[in-house]
């Protein structure tokens, strides 16, 4: 790391991808750093890796990146720790930004630490907000610590670039606007077979149902309101619709509906996810303390004293059976809603 | 063949209370605990154990004096020895700081084969001491390992992806971080309490490492503490009332607001 922290200019987004598509969380790494540029007064730029990028730097830049820095090489097609944190930290250590952004997406976790270790500055895991100190212009970065009992506020004071690793769903997207111009800009890439330590043999991709309850950014639970076995079929077709999983209370796991595996609550998991969706759950003092600490917990239940409303954000005393398809329909039609109520 | 486990001691966040007054962590009365990715990481060191002769295993951490109950309790799941890295300089160490305590250590140790770690620490989350330690020693790392199979010094592993996993083949030496999906961890065996507890586990401060006073601890840290909070509580919401089709754009508007969807 050079020691003159002025020659440190503007916020670079990791444009992480995988199998030539842009990952979700990019575009919410976009739309903030925009934010985070615009209060500097410096530039957005992306750095993007890969084999035959061309298409998605354009498309990156559609979502307001200034610069592109592309490595393309066939020795970068699928993420190694080694072939990427060499490029990246080639690329850091020539140009110098003084703000790097990744997702905190389980290959943004395994790079990050990686690049922050070998240019010697600091790194902010998992970050849920980013704000610019008005008076020095440097990077305030506030994380979950503690299972999200307390919130930490980390500042990178005399290293550079201030590094941050973001959980993917905060963060406002980036708006897409085709008509964008930016600048496409080749790196050298210094890389050969031999730096490459890791054999990447086969990526298998599994059913959303493998990914854990306590990794989901969106669960759908239900309990004994449900009624029968079947009810948690109609979960399941919300919870697909919202890249979500399924989970449930106790009573229905030992009603014999579900897996143990989808069990929220104190002897099964718990969760904090960005949206949790209890279904005929009355609220169970243990189901509770596995669940409220999700960002915004939505509860449907014909009870209007269960306790589950209490610590609801959204309560909606009605039938689960009504509720839930027409909720799982009418995201089809999300757009139009939107402008329907806009107007 | 030499494998060694980085272990941390943690408090066991899903005992831990708000003191809702004061707005601070309540500390008092919550148990230390081996931190439940470590288990998994001993643990597949300890099947290995089991499987070929000549493996042993050498857990190792850095933290306070009183770390040495956790290191004992990795001695009766089966561990040969323990090591502590204990110095008051080491304390307020950020991840950089910390990995380069650690990493001083398993250099002084040497000759590794497989470094195991845990995924994360359940006091801090950050997932970030394990490569930064892969990095120190020069070495490959595997995160997020949910699989592990060993043919001479070839390492086949799965990494779990948020939608699947990749298979990966690395040579030793390589620093891998477990998740719970690896393994089930074993209990302590009951014949083996006893001799743990008599074990010797040395303590190894600054003194003993090399490394300069430059580089560990707080001041060495990049990264600072600017500020702590508790989250604000939550309030009770609001009951959305009306037909069920008015209820669902409500439900929409809400999703979209918060950027769900």
């Amino acid at each position: 790391m050079d020691k003159n922290l002025s020659l440190y200019k503007n916020v670079w987004v990791f444009a992480e991808q995988r199998q030539g598509k842009i990952t979700p969380v990019v575009i919410e790494l976009l739309g903030e750093g925009r934010k985070l540029a615009d209060e500097i007064g410096v530039e957005l730029c992306a750095i993007l890796l890969g084999k035959d990028v061309k298409g998605m730097a354009e498309e990156v830049i559609s979502y307001g990146a200034e610069k592109v820095y592309v490595a393309d090489s066939e020795l970068l097609e699928n993420f190694t720790t080694d072939a990427y944190t060499k490029v990246i930290t080639d690329a850091i250590n020539e140009i110098k930004p003084e703000i790097m952004l990744l997702g905190a997406t389980h290959i943004g976790r395994d790079l990050a630490p990686r690049i922050s270790s070998r240019v010697n500055t600091g790194l902010t895991a998992d970050c849920t907000k980013l704000e610019i100190d008005p008076e020095d212009k440097k990077i305030k970065q506030t994380r979950p610590a503690f299972g999200g009992n307390i919130m930490a506020t980390i500042i990178c004071p005399n290293n550079r670039p201030q590094m941050s690793t973001v959980r993917p769903g905060v963060m406002d997207k980036a708006v897409k606007d085709v008509t964008r111009k930016g600048e496409i800009i080749s790196l050298n890439v210094r890389l050969t077979v031999a730096d490459i330590r890791t054999k990447v043999m086969e990526v298998v991709k599994s059913k959303k149902e493998m990914i854990s309850l306590t990794d989901a950014n969106i669960i759908i639970s239900g309990g004994l309101g449900l009624g029968k076995a079947e009810g948690f079929e109609m979960l399941s077709k919300l919870a697909d619709k919202l890249g979500g999983v399924v989970g449930a209370s106790r009573a229905a796991v030992d009603a014999g509906w579900i897996d143990h595996s989808h069990q929220v609550g104190q002897t099964g998991t718990t969760v904090k996810p960005n949206l949790y969706i209890a279904c005929g759950i009355s609220g169970a003092i243990q189901h509770l303390a596995g669940m409220q600490s999700s960002d915004l917990i939505i509860a449907i239940n014909k009870n209007s004293t269960a306790p589950i409303f209490d610590v609801a954000d959204c309560g909606i005393v009605g039938d689960i059976y009504d509720v839930i398809p027409m909720l799982t329909e009418e995201l089809n039609n999300v757009e139009d809603l939107m402008k329907m109520i806009n107007k | 063949m030499k494998i060694l486990v980085c272990v941390k001691q943690v408090p066991d966040t899903t005992e831990v209370k708000i003191d809702k007054e004061k707005g601070t962590l309540i500390r008092e009365g919550v148990p230390s605990i081996l931190n439940p990715d470590d288990a998994n990481a001993l643990e597949e060191a300890l099947v290995l154990k089991e499987q070929y002769d000549d493996v042993t295993v050498t857990v190792v951490t850095m933290g306070p004096p009183q770390a040495d109950v956790m290191l004992r309790q990795c001695l009766a799941m089966g561990a040969d020895d323990a090591i502590l890295l204990s110095d008051r300089a080491f304390g307020g160490a950020d991840t950089w700081a910390t990995s380069n305590t650690i990493a001083a250590g398993l250099r002084k140790i040497g000759n590794y084969d497989i470094i195991f770690a845990g995924r994360q620490a359940i006091d801090g989350d950050t997932a970030q001491v394990g490569p930064q330690i892969a990095e120190k020693l020069g070495i490959p790392q595997v995160t997020y390992v949910q699989n592990f199979e060993l043919n001479g010094n070839e390492v086949t592993v799965q990494r779990q992806l948020e939608d699947g996993y990749e298979i990966i083949q690395v040579n030793t030496p390589v620093l891998l971080t477990a998740v719970k999906e690896l393994n089930q961890p074993r209990y302590m065996g009951v014949d083996k309490i006893f001799a743990a507890y008599k074990k010797e586990i040395p303590t190894w401060t600054m003194a003993d490492l090399d490394i300069d006073a430059d580089q560990v601890g707080l001041k060495a840290s990049p990264t600072k503490v600017f500020k702590s909070f508790t989250p604000a509580p939550k309030g009770k919401g609001v009951m959305l009332e009306g037909t069920t089709k008015e209820i669902v754009t409500k439900v929409i508007v809400q999703l979209k607001q918060k950027h769900i969807i």
